[in-house]
């Protein structure tokens, strides 16, 4: 329950497509309880989605469907639609045509507090109120399984010391989120996603203003949730970090889904002119073996 | 050992748990997470009932509810008539002569409940709209209901020369009126903080001007009397007006402890809230009714008492050296300020009363001044 001593999972040497490949890495939880929704069905689709901000319309007759347990990465240029589209499949964007189905039924025709105990989400930005300790901040994921006589329970007390320990933040939880660095914010915020419990997970960019070794420590971590059983839907800038953690890549463009499917399977050259407009060269990663996106430049 | 804070049922025996305490430190019942702040957990045995405690919180809390009943009862003792502190006691448990039971009872006690009840109604007004606007300069006074109250009663006061509960109601649709006006115009795509402080202060500046001038049109005798009453005074408020603010609030806490959770979620942002499973704007609605409904509630029963609602919550939490502003610590700090400052305003030019709102105004003003300067200096 505290095992803060594992380090994180060494890269793994395959393209990642091993959905169960067995736990590794941190101890979290008792992961996966029995999984609710239509069976044979992926547990959060979005079907024939139109989105947009006033009357502007974002996308358009989008059909997305998150494979079980893949941690998929939506990609695509500035203002392609992919936060759009997460903040979708999290309901915090009402589509003006279409529905997103989670475990079967319409998102929207769920109680708030529920779709919280299924999903989670990392939005872009959240506030730390002034001086808040680590420890109350990450408690407060608890929210969505908390009610008004029942305000603390066991349960909730081992989730949050299972989220403090899988972001490794648990010598950090007396401190105040407001005195801790960039990366170990964000970890804190992680932890407060994982308090929730939830199998599925939807994260908002969440490496941006992150540098380069926080943002690889955290994808390792997103990694190990991933093969523990979790679904992750993440929106990640950098394609060579999606190539390589993803185990399912949507690539979009102008609203559209242009691609979908394993890193290895989709991403070629073509395809990345096609969505960023960028000249390229495609080679394996050395570490991973998984594509390793080479921008030819001017001088290609 | 914490003894639970709320009776469980029953057959779910009240015990509080004590959870194995972190290796090296005494003390069993701290709970197992290190929260960084003293914390007790309390639990009932078979987990139907279970709470998180902030201790310095509760003290605090504690330690405000005692002094504002201390306050309480030296105001009681203290006028023309004196009543010695065990005097006041006796007479208040019915075992005291009938002269003294009277001065006591029958004309001093409503007074002194209004000031605390409606010192906590303040505290928890202020304490929702600091917190919705994650803004110290939140308060209801600040974005102008308050002013709006006092709109509604000076044109019932001169246009109709109304009663006190005719101008009481409309002080409660003009701070009403008001409020839907702010929320009405500083929405767009849901309520922002900053928005809705910079269109309350707007209003409130434009309606200033209206009651201003709603004085000026007015003979003397009305002027005066609306002056008085814009002052904010509990003088001869009797049993009469106790019961029905004992109504209303009994109607408008209820919701807030369960509205409070989320009032605290909501700090971190509207998504981060939807994530959690809070409705954000509808929530964020339903506190702006509850809180402005407690700022009218005052107004209508005392006249517009200003700066308790911007400083109680606050100065509470800096005393609970909390993360966020709390109700109940804010209305313990509402209800101690009150009436303390009733029983200054009474005493302090005896036998002279003054509207117990010159007393806040002139606290409020020093602590606004503080806070202004504070931060400035931070930024």
């Amino acid at each position: 329950m505290t095992a803060t001593t594992t380090t994180p999972a060494t890269p793994a040497t395959t393209t990642p497509t091993a959905a169960d490949a067995p736990a590794a890495g941190y101890a979290v939880g008792p992961a996966v309880p029995g999984t609710p929704g239509v069976p044979g069905e992926p547990r959060l689709r979005a079907e024939g989605l139109s989105i947009g901000y006033h009357e502007r319309i974002v996308s358009q007759g989008l059909d997305v469907a998150i494979p079980d347990r893949s941690f998929t990465v939506i990609v695509g240029p500035n203002a392609c639609g992919k936060s759009t589209l997460l903040r979708a499949l999290s309901r915090l964007l009402t589509p003006s045509v279409g529905q997103v189905v989670l475990d079967g039924k319409t998102i929207t025709s769920y109680k708030a507090k529920e779709v919280a105990r299924r999903l989670g989400l990392l939005p872009q930005t959240s506030i730390a109120p002034d001086g808040i300790t680590v420890a109350d901040l990450v408690a407060r994921g608890r929210y969505p399984h908390q009610k008004l006589l029942r305000q603390w329970s066991r349960e909730d007390e081992d989730a949050v010391v299972r989220a403090l320990a899988a972001t490794q933040v648990t010598p950090l939880s007396a401190r105040p989120v407001d005195e801790l660095s960039g990366g170990q914010r964000q970890r804190v915020w992680v932890s407060m996603v994982l308090a929730q419990e939830t199998e599925l997970l939807l994260l908002d960019e969440p490496t941006t203003f992150l540098d380069i070794a926080h943002q690889i420590e955290l994808l390792e971590l997103f990694g190990d949730l991933n093969r523990e059983g979790r679904t992750l839907v993440a929106v990640l800038h950098d394609l060579n970090h999606a190539c390589r953690y993803a185990t399912h890549l949507v690539a979009m463009k102008d609203g559209a889904v242009v691609a979908q499917g394993a890193p290895g399977e989709i991403v070629t050259a073509e395809l990345v002119e096609e969505v960023f407009g960028l000249r390229c060269t495609i080679i394996d990663d050395p570490v991973t073996g998984t594509p390793l996106v080479i921008p030819l430049g001017r001088r290609g | 050992m914490t003894a639970p804070v709320q009776t469980p049922p029953a057959e779910d025996a009240a015990a509080p748990v004590t959870p194995p305490g972190t290796p090296g430190t005494p003390g069993a019942s701290r709970a197992r997470l290190d929260f960084g702040r003293p914390t007790r957990v309390v639990r009932s045995r078979r987990g139907r009932f279970s709470a998180r405690l902030d201790v310095r919180a509760a003290v605090v809390t504690l330690v405000l509810v005692v002094l504002a009943a201390a306050v309480g009862v030296v105001a009681l003792g203290v006028g023309d008539y004196a009543v010695a502190v065990p005097d006041v006691l006796r007479a208040l448990t019915g075992d005291a002569p009938e002269v003294i039971r009277m001065v006591v009872v029958e004309w001093r006690l409503p007074r002194v409940l209004l000031a605390i009840l409606l010192g906590g109604a303040l505290g928890m007004s202020g304490a929702i709209f600091q917190s919705l606007t994650r803004n110290p300069l939140g308060s209801p006074d600040i974005i102008g209901f308050n002013t709006g109250a006092y709109t509604g009663a000076l044109v019932v006061i001169l246009l109709l020369g109304g009663s006190y509960s005719a101008v009481a109601a409309g002080a409660m649709i003009g701070g009403l009126a008001t409020a839907g006006i702010v929320y009405l115009l500083a929405y767009k795509n849901g309520v922002q903080g900053f928005r809705l402080i910079i269109v309350g202060i707007a209003i409130s500046a434009m309606l200033a001007s209206v009651n201003t001038w709603l004085i000026l049109k007015a003979d003397l005798a009305r002027a005066m009397a609306a002056a008085t009453w814009g002052a904010g005074s509990l003088n001869g408020l009797s049993w009469t007006q106790v019961l029905p603010v004992v109504l209303i609030l009994a109607v408008l806490v209820p919701p807030l402890v369960l509205l409070g959770r989320r009032m605290n979620v909501l700090e971190m942002g509207d998504d981060a809230a939807q994530a959690l499973g809070v409705r954000s704007e509808r929530t964020r609605l339903s506190l702006v009714v509850v809180g402005v409904a407690l700022t009218a509630l005052v107004t209508a029963a005392a006249g517009p008492i200003a700066f308790i609602s911007l400083a109680a919550p606050q100065l509470a939490r800096r005393l609970t050296r909390g993360a966020t502003v709390g109700l109940a610590s804010s209305a313990a700090m509402g209800a101690a300020l009150l009436a303390a400052s009733d029983l200054v305003a009474q005493r302090a030019f005896a036998p002279t009363q003054l509207p117990v709102g010159v007393v806040t105004v002139s606290i409020g003003g020093c602590y606004l001044v503080w806070l202004l300067a504070r931060e400035a200096r931070r930024q």
